[in-house]
Formats: C-alpha cells, structure tokens, sequence
C-alpha cells in the first residue's frame, strides 16, 4: 500500500486509517459528522496527495487535450481551471479531472488517484503523433485541500500570493510558508477553499504548521469519510459511482462539460448520436421517504424489477437525513417522482429531488 | 478502553451480560469506534425466536452499514426503544444505555464458547485496535 509523505501525521493524530486507491489514508480523525459540519461552517484541512499530477505541454499539448478531453482547453484562460472528461472512444470516462491551463500549450491536470496509472498510460499513448510530453509528477506533489468558509482567512498570513485575486476554478503559482506552491481556488466539497500543491518533502510541514496555528480558531483536520459525504451533498460525481467507463458525459447530468464546437474528439460521434435519439437513462438525485439509507449498488426497483442502481448514498450529516444519487429510465427522472429502492431486499420509498442537495451562498 | 468483566463477547463485536435467564445484549466500544457516527438502528419485534448467530437487524453509520448477530439462542422480550430516537447513545455509551435487546435465553451453554473480557482484548488486539 501506497502512503503519502504526511502518513505519519496522520497516524499521530490517531485518525482512522482505510485503503483507498491503493493509498493508506485517514477516512476520519475526531468524526465524520463533526468534521463534515466543521467544513461547511469553518474550515478542514485534507491530506489528497494521493491525487495524481500529470503535466501537458508542447506546441501540440492544445490540440491533442482537444482530441482527448470533453472540454475544449483552447477556451481556458491561462490561469483558469476548467473540469473536464477523459474520454474514450465510446464515449465514456476514462477518468474526470481538473485542467489548469499556465500558457498557450502547458496544462496540469489533477486526476484520480485510482485512474491516474491509467490516465499516464491512455494519455501517453494517445499522444503519438502529436509534438507533446505527457509527464506523470504525481510522486512530486504533496496536496493539501483546504476547505470552508474560513479557508481564505486561514491561509493568507502563509502566502505571498494576494488570494482575494484568485477567483473560483482560477490558480495561480507562488509560496506558501517559502515552499513553491500551487494555489487552486477549487474542491470536493461544495464550499469555497483551496488545493495547494506543494513539492512532496515539503507536505507535512505545510500540513502541520496550518494545523498547530488554527486549530484554536476552527480548523480541523478531516477524512476521506467527510469529503465522500460533502462532495455528494454537493452533487459532485465520483469515479467508480456516478461515472466510469459505461456511462456518457449525458447519462451523468454532465453536458455542460461537453464542447459540442471544438470539432471531433474522442467518443464525440457517439455522444452525440446519444443527444440527436434521447437518452434512455440518467442521473438523479433522491432522498428517502421511509425509513432507511441507501448505498451504492442497492437496486431502483418497479414493481419488483430492478429498472436502475444506487451510485452513492449517506445519511447526510448537513440536513440529517438519507440522500442518494443513482441511475433510473428517464421516465422517472422528473423531480417529485416517487422511486423503490430495494434496501436489503426490502423496498424503501424515495423521491427524486433537485440537485445539488447543497449550494453555498456565493458571494 | 474497558472490557466489562460481567459479560462474554463475540467475534462479530457483540456483548451479552445475562441474569435469572435474560440476556441483555449490545455492540462493544471496538464496534462503535470501527462503524463511527450512528445514524440507524434497525431491530428485531419482541417476540421473535433467535438462533444463536442469527441476524437481528442493522446498525448504521454514516459511512456504513453492519448486521448484528444474536450472541445465543432464545426469544426477544425486549427492545431499546430509545435508540430509534437517539442512535447516537451507541457512540456514547455502548456497553451502557444503549443496550440493544433483551433475550430470554433457552441454552445457557451457548455462553460458554463465547469470548471472556480478556480473550476479547486480545482478539481486537490482533485485529488491529488503535
């Protein structure tokens, strides 16, 4: 099992250790509640340096991401982050990930720490014939997510970087506590925050220090556990759960990353032969009307066939009760519409609802 | 953590003290700390009749659901009420107040091949307690 420079940290903080990804990572340290509450009202401190970092550039680097992602990088702003598929020929994700565009033809992306063997691979070989490097630096980087209201107020007493400048899905390149540094203004849970990239030595300090100095004033250090519960509250997809490489970009409730007029790209025939016939299924939010909790893999049944299938489902620690996303016929996609699922062969009665279940008061 | 000596334990983290032939039965602290923030508590109806290792029902956290075995053979009298209501007094009090059911049991031997406090320790030591 893989571990991340910050591993003994987290074993000092006693924080409850799971395999994810093949990483060792903390999945909670004081409570996934607490935690989970703490972020939306304060702020938490992420180890998501199992992520992985692969890098893009060359006269060529535009013009292949074009070929191989949803989106189009030409319309990224240098600076901008956009998030975008990974896509195979079918149309389906290889992988999601967050583009950060620094000059006309270098990218960095950030990607699953599951897939990102895989992204090297599919990217590096798909890249033949255009004048570009693809680099796997993910043993590089050290990334520390910092997330919650407090975020910003925590963070700039350690940077020479002005953060009020950085706009949401925007980065920018400086220090933090001298280390060099990426500052992303993006995350997984819904709230405002940061993702900052550091040299992987340098991780724990980083870590650590941001910790000692705010613990008093609200920080706390936070699990996978909580980031899986807030990022599904936030509606935000989950490789393995709500997409994978059987499900389109449109089953998923994701055309908005899809640039229809960037020309070909990989899979585009078939998403778009998808668009012109209808979709047959599709991506929705429930909540549970009886008693129970819905997880991934439990059945959406109707009258007694299983008609689709759970993706994700908790118990939400910000409104207190079970939500869920799964896949149904399209019929049954309209908000209000009342579903089945099969808990323990037992069927439970949801309802679909509008997505996201939580959005944060933009400023 | 301490094991309460007036009790025997299983392998799947449950607890049962018995007196005059009732057993009261629960989930242990190991359990509680491994499952996290509970959320759900699903038991059986008094009444039913239990094989020892029979599943009773769930318990569910945020983050997961487990099934809970009856630790012996017998026939439920009676259930904690209070945990539909407050789950969370599993977190906070799992060898206490948050019992889970109460068994009439039929085999007392049944007991025996269950875990004392000491053998328990030293199981959840090997499985890796913190």
């Amino acid at each position: 099992m893989k571990r991340t420079a910050l591993n003994q940290i987290h074993h000092n903080l006693k924080a409850k250790l799971v395999e994810f990804g093949g990483w060792e990572m903390p999945v909670e340290f004081s409570g996934l509640s607490q935690e989970h509450v703490n972020v939306r009202t304060r702020a938490g401190i992420f180890d998501v340096s199992h992520m992985g970092e692969i890098f893009v550039f060359g006269p060529d680097a535009t013009r292949f991401l074009q070929k191989v992602f949803s989106i189009d990088p030409a319309k990224i702003k240098l600076g901008q982050i956009r998030y975008s598929g990974l896509m195979t020929d079918q149309g389906t994700f290889v992988d999601d990930l967050l583009c950060h565009r620094f000059s006309d033809n270098s990218y960095f992306m950030c990607v699953n720490a599951s897939n990102s063997d895989k992204d090297y691979a599919w990217m590096k070989e798909r890249s033949a014939g255009f004048n570009c490097t693809v680099e796997d630096r993910s043993p590089q980087y050290s990334q520390i997510a910092l997330q919650g209201p407090f975020s910003e107020s925590i963070l700039r007493p350690y940077t020479n970087v002005d953060l009020t400048k950085i706009k949401y899905y925007w980065f920018t390149e400086g220090e933090v506590m001298g280390e060099k540094a990426i500052l992303s203004r993006t995350g997984y849970t819904g709230e405002d925050g940061f993702e900052i990239y550091v040299r992987w030595d340098a991780g724990p300090a980083v870590f650590e220090r941001l910790l000692e100095d705010n613990i008093g004033c609200g920080l706390l250090p936070t699990g996978l556990g909580a980031r899986d519960t807030l990022r599904l509250e936030a509606k935000m997809a989950l490789y393995g759960h709500e997409i994978d490489d059987t499900t389109t970009p449109l089953e998923a409730d994701l055309e908005w990353i899809v640039s229809w007029d960037k020309g070909p790209f990989d899979g585009r025939d078939i998403i778009a032969a998808q668009k012109q016939r209808g979709l047959t299924r599709k991506l929705v939010g429930f909540e549970m009307i009886d008693r129970g909790i819905a997880r991934q893999g439990y059945p959406i049944v109707k009258d007694g066939q299983q008609v689709g299938a759970v993706t994700s489902g908790t118990h939400s620690p910000w409104f207190k009760k079970a939500i869920g996303l799964g896949y149904v016929p399209i019929g049954m996609s309209p908000v209000g519409t009342e579903i089945e699922i099969a808990i323990r062969e037992k069927p439970c009665k949801a309802k679909i609802v509008e997505t996201p279940f939580y959005s944060r008061k933009k400023k | 953590m301490n094991y309460p000596q007036d009790r025997r334990y299983t392998p799947e983290h449950e607890w049962i003290s018995v007196t005059a032939g009732v057993g009261t039965m629960g989930i242990t602290d190991f359990a509680q700390r491994e499952l996290g923030d509970m959320v759900l508590v699903d038991l059986p109806k008094v009444g039913m009749r239990l094989e020892a290792h029979q599943s009773i029902g769930t318990i569910e956290s945020v983050k997961a659901v487990s099934d809970v075995y009856s630790p012996v053979s017998g026939e439920v009298i009676e259930i904690n009420e209070e945990l539909g209501k407050a789950p969370e007094k599993l977190n906070q009090d799992p060898h206490g107040a948050a019992w889970l059911i109460k068994i009439k049991v039929s085999s007392p031997v049944e007991l025996e091949k269950l875990m004392t406090s000491d053998q328990y320790e030293d199981y959840i030591q090997q499985k890796g307690a913190h």
